[in-house]
């Protein structure tokens, strides 16, 4: 069982859709929201999914497909 | 002896051990380093630093590590310049440049990995890791070869030759990920987590961003011991911009200085910069970015300290510039033409995000003004090529020299 933290940034066209709902429900995936800061533009939410990481990687991919940037909570490691 | 005590969470303030932790259990914020501030007072004095060495470590009582066990390789206490020339160009009377470009890898990181390095030797790492487009990955291999540590260093599979030598010469072992930006970061954040190795910024992040508090030290001290009025720094994990203000925070709370009231301008290239437009939009909550800059130092799309940035911002009163890359490289030729002192990129962000802040009257003609300039030009020289003034090329005779200066100066004389 992989655990992993990741930070959702959702598009003002995303913020009235459920996607954080959605993603428990196509994917065997358990998701924990940690924190969030959401308003009528734009939205963020710290999640920690937990689930085969394989399957963790899945519902990463198909979020993403859906216009939701995906980060590391501890921000960009890679720096100049 | 350290004076540090705990990691306190910057959210919560939940207390944590001194160890290699860098997130809150409970809430994710990020782990800050508290420290013993009575035991500073007592042990600190203007003279005890003076008579320190000429290094960041004459900041030693401040710093979350065993001094006397030092990785040292001369990182600090680098010249603050009385820029008159820029000055005169910009329209400041009073403007500084705290000059990083001298350190011993050529950027201000030599500071925050001295401290992470000398931090996870104590505490029993034997590898030292990072991932980095340049500056970073220089310093940690500079700093293992020093510490006899093994240093294993992430970089982008494309990064230009002088970059990838700046570290490969310290003898790191070297690794070239395929794939763009985003991918680089996301593999690095999960080796991070998946190797027990002392990543500089990520899981000894609270240790290593303490490094940055010695630029505000220093210069607070070369200033014959008083804050600035106003400082202008680059912006890209923002985690300098804010430690910069917590170093002279820091000095006030020991008594060394009076209480500053500096104001923290920040400097963005417009190619990556989620804090100045955010900042513009009046917001508290930036959008990652996909950087696109030549700024590739500061090209930092989800700043891991950009939402604390921002409250700095707000709460000294500052502002926070971006610059196009037309501008970045403009910025790069005036500080070397009016100075003498030849900066990568990020200093050409900050020398145009002076020049804006100041144009926009959001930095005073008589404010005491100190611009941070982080790396040295020779690491960035692409960006320079077709837009510095060429050579004369002559045949070995006076006349020929004659022939071609004429050619510049038509009204000068030429005897």
């Amino acid at each position: 069982m992989a655990v992993r933290r990741v930070r959702f940034t959702f598009p003002q066209e995303l913020i009235k859709e459920p996607i954080i709902y959605l993603l428990g429900h196509e994917f065997r995936v358990v998701t924990n929201v940690r924190m969030a800061d959401v308003d009528e533009t734009t939205g963020w939410v710290v999640l920690e999914l937990q689930g085969d990481a394989a399957e963790i990687d899945r519902s990463l991919a198909w979020a993403q497909a859906r216009g939701v940037r995906i980060d590391p909570v501890i921000g960009d490691v890679l720096e100049g | 002896m350290s004076n540090a005590k705990s990691l306190r969470c910057r959210e919560c303030h939940r207390e944590y051990p001194l160890a290699a932790l860098h997130v809150c259990e409970f809430c994710f914020g990020p782990l800050e380093v508290a420290y013993d501030y009575d035991a500073i007072r007592r042990s600190v004095s203007r003279t005890t630093v003076a008579n320190g060495p000429a290094s960041l470590w004459r900041y030693r009582d401040f710093l979350p590590c065993d001094p006397d066990a030092a990785v040292d390789i001369g990182a600090g206490f680098t010249p603050l310049i009385h820029a008159r020339n820029l000055g005169k160009a910009l329209g400041l009377r009073r403007l500084y440049i705290k000059n990083d470009t001298v350190n011993p890898t050529w950027s201000f990181k030599d500071r925050v990995v001295a401290v992470a390095s000398t931090r996870a030797r104590e505490l029993g790492f034997t590898r030292l890791a990072c991932a980095s487009t340049g500056n970073l990955a220089n310093s940690v291999s500079a700093h293992a070869a020093a510490a006899a540590m093994e240093a294993v260093v992430f970089i982008p599979h494309d990064l230009e030759a002088n970059k990838v030598l700046g570290s490969s010469v310290y003898g790191p072992t070297l690794v070239k990920v395929r794939g763009n930006y985003d991918a680089v970061n996301r593999l690095c954040a999960e080796l991070a987590g998946a190797y027990g190795w002392a990543f500089v910024n990520v899981n000894v992040r609270p240790y290593y961003s303490e490094g940055s508090k010695t630029l505000g030290f220093e210069v607070a001290e070369q200033l014959g011991w008083r804050a600035p009025d106003h400082c202008v720094v680059p912006i890209a994990s923002g985690s300098l911009f804010v430690k910069i203000r917590k170093g002279l925070d820091e000095l006030a709370q020991a008594g060394l200085i009076d209480e500053p009231k500096t104001r923290m301008s920040g400097a963005q290239a417009a190619g990556c910069s989620p804090v100045a437009t955010a900042w513009a939009e009046g917001s508290m909550n930036f959008r990652p970015q996909r950087p696109n800059t030549i700024a590739k130092s500061l090209a930092i799309g989800n700043p891991a300290d950009g939402y604390y940035s921002l409250v700095q911002l707000r709460d000294t009163d500052g502002a926070c510039a971006s610059v196009t890359d037309d501008e970045i490289v403009a910025g790069m030729k005036l500080l070397a033409e009016t100075e003498g002192v030849f900066a990568e990129t990020a200093g050409g962000v900050t020398v145009a995000s002076l020049r804006q802040l100041t144009a926009a009257g959001h930095i005073q003609p008589d404010e005491l003004t100190v611009a941070f300039i982080t790396g040295a030009g020779f690491k960035t020289v692409e960006p320079l090529e077709g837009a510095l003034r060429p050579a004369l090329e002559i045949d070995p005779t006076v006349e020929s020299f004659q022939d071609a200066y004429r050619t510049l100066q038509p009204t000068e004389a030429v005897a």
